[in-house]
């Protein structure tokens, strides 16, 4: 069993179609969706972990891609832009799940561990530099 | 023993100075000893990087064909000071982009304003100029929209009214809201705290009573080679003070000033605060000279040492009460969590000591390396000086 970060892009096409159901009932994936959001014209973003099996996975990924969505694979759709940030340690009180924290007592540096990130976005409001983005 | 700024500059020149970053030198003085570490050392290293609010620059376009007299301007939107002459305009850091909703829609997000132009032109971006003018017989052109980047302009230089202030607030939200101020998110009824000061490493911390940071002492502002040119703007020095004068408030201020052409970009950042506004993130290192060892000794200032207010930013500091909730000092705050009428309260800040001491430990090599001699300052800042509040007078309308 591997676990798959993957955020995807729905046209307005697409929005109408149970694809996460299917997910789960064709593919036996276990779905741990992040965050969803339809914009007002209709389009669709989704934020989910998938777990399975690798070939199911690899099954699953081929089956998304016979509908017009983008698929990224790998990441989170919240990004931390280390160049911008200012390592002033902000947004490090309204993070809940430590995935920003200090990591060097001394220096006082700042690290984005991408696995704790459940996609709150508090991180994005409270950061005065614009390290800290959303995909959507 | 006593050293000259001639002295200690002799040994600049020469690569032969002794200099330590306000860290290091609080180890270094522990081991040697008070006198012994005086005559060792020449330079400590002092610096701070976060939010400051009053800082600009003056830019100077030159002449277009035909020529302009520009009375209104907007660069990247962002509407700068044209009261001056006929291709010289003041961009301010907290100035709004034209149409920015503000907190129309509550809290505003700010994007984009006075501090992120200073940003953009600083990273060498190309932007928008586009001006107004009335026309006049010299200056008959009356409309101008164009792109620029500072390398097409004659002069940019920042010119700060307001910077590094010697100590500063801890904020905090009592209310049962959250809020949104320039000391960033408050969450409410006490669920955190935010500070901004580099403590141990920020210049007037280590100089309490302005012996060596005067009028005319050189200065690295953001890269550039700089210069206090007036105390700051609402530089109060006489305030309470603590073990050895540091300042438990506020305190002292300075206005500095630079070749915005010679700044490096990691250090000068627009920056947005979300319901309140934006602003400019600035990193600012000032040399102190060893003359003697009471100068040393002060350097010698631990976070420990210095003590913070908290004040109510949801009451106290807007109603100017002047009440005060609680004192830790940076140690304290600096560790993350500190208790507050039997509650811990999550601790953070807003200036970044790792730029600070990225700071220090870039000036100290400037200095060794005999490309930053320092100089004396030509005036003092002033140490028995208060400040006036505002009062309303006048017939009501």
């Amino acid at each position: 069993m591997i676990t798959k970060k993957i955020y995807l892009y729905f046209p307005k096409s697409e929005t109408e179609k149970p694809i996460v159901y299917r997910l789960v009932k064709e593919f036996d994936l276990i779905v741990n969706i992040f965050r969803a959001k339809v914009t007002p014209e209709e389009e669709g973003y989704l934020s989910l972990e998938v777990t399975g099996s690798q070939e199911n996975i690899d099954q699953a990924y081929a089956f998304l891609g016979g509908f017009d969505v983008v698929i990224q694979a790998g990441s989170k759709s919240v990004r931390w832009d280390e160049g911008r940030c200012a390592q002033c340690g902000a947004c490090v009180v309204h993070c809940p799940t430590q995935a920003l924290s200090i990591v060097d007592r001394k220096t006082r540096a700042i690290a984005f561990c991408e696995d704790n990130c459940v996609e709150c976005l508090a991180c994005v409001a409270a950061c005065p530099f614009g390290a800290c983005s959303s995909a959507f | 023993m006593i050293k000259t700024y001639a002295e200690i500059n002799q040994k600049i020149a020469a690569g032969k100075a002794v200099v330590l970053t306000a860290e290091e030198v609080i180890d270094y003085v522990d081991k040697r000893g008070l006198e012994a570490a005086a005559k060792e050392v020449d330079v400590v290293t002092t610096a701070t990087f976060g939010p400051m609010c009053s800082s600009g620059c003056f830019l100077n376009f030159g002449h277009s064909t035909p020529k302009m007299r520009i009375s209104e301007a907007w660069i990247n939107d962002v509407s700068a000071y044209c009261g001056v002459a006929a291709v010289d305009v003041y961009m301010g850091a907290t100035q709004l982009r034209h149409n920015d909703p503000a907190n129309m829609y509550y809290p505003g997000e700010f994007r984009y304003g006075g501090g992120h132009v200073i940003e953009d032109l600083v990273a060498g971006k190309k932007l928008q100029l586009f001006g107004l003018s009335y026309g006049t017989d010299d200056y008959p052109r009356r409309e101008i929209r164009t792109l620029f980047d500072i390398n097409d302009l004659n002069q940019a230089i920042m010119v700060n009214p307001r910077n590094c202030y010697q100590n500063y607030n801890v904020a905090i939200n009592t209310s049962d809201k959250r809020i949104h101020t320039y000391l960033g998110i408050l969450k409410a009824r006490m669920r955190n705290m935010t500070y901004s000061s580099a403590g141990q490493l920020s210049p007037l911390l280590n100089d309490p009573f302005y012996e060596t940071i005067g009028v005319g002492t050189s200065i690295w502002l953001a890269g550039a080679r700089g210069m206090v040119y007036a105390q700051g703007t609402q530089h109060c020095s006489l305030v309470e003070r603590g073990a050895d004068g540091v300042p438990v408030e506020g305190a002292g201020t300075l206005a500095l000033t630079g070749n915005m052409k010679e700044m490096l970009p990691e250090f000068v950042r627009g920056a947005s605060f979300k319901g309140y506004g934006v602003s400019l993130a600035l990193g600012v290192g000032i040399p102190i000279p060893i003359l003697n060892p009471e100068i040393l000794r002060r350097t010698t200032v631990r976070d420990r040492d210095i003590m913070a207010c908290v004040i109510d930013y949801s009451v106290d500091y807007p109603e100017k009460t002047g009440k005060v909730l609680a004192r830790y000092n940076y140690e304290q705050l600096r560790s993350g969590e500190v208790e507050l009428d039997g509650k811990k309260v999550p601790v953070t800040s807003l200036s970044s000591y790792n730029k600070a001491l990225r700071i220090c430990d870039l000036l100290k090599a400037e200095i060794e390396g005999g490309r930053f001699l320092l100089s004396e300052p030509s005036q003092r800042l002033p140490l028995n000086q208060g400040m006036k509040p505002l009062n309303i007078t006048g017939p009501a309308r």
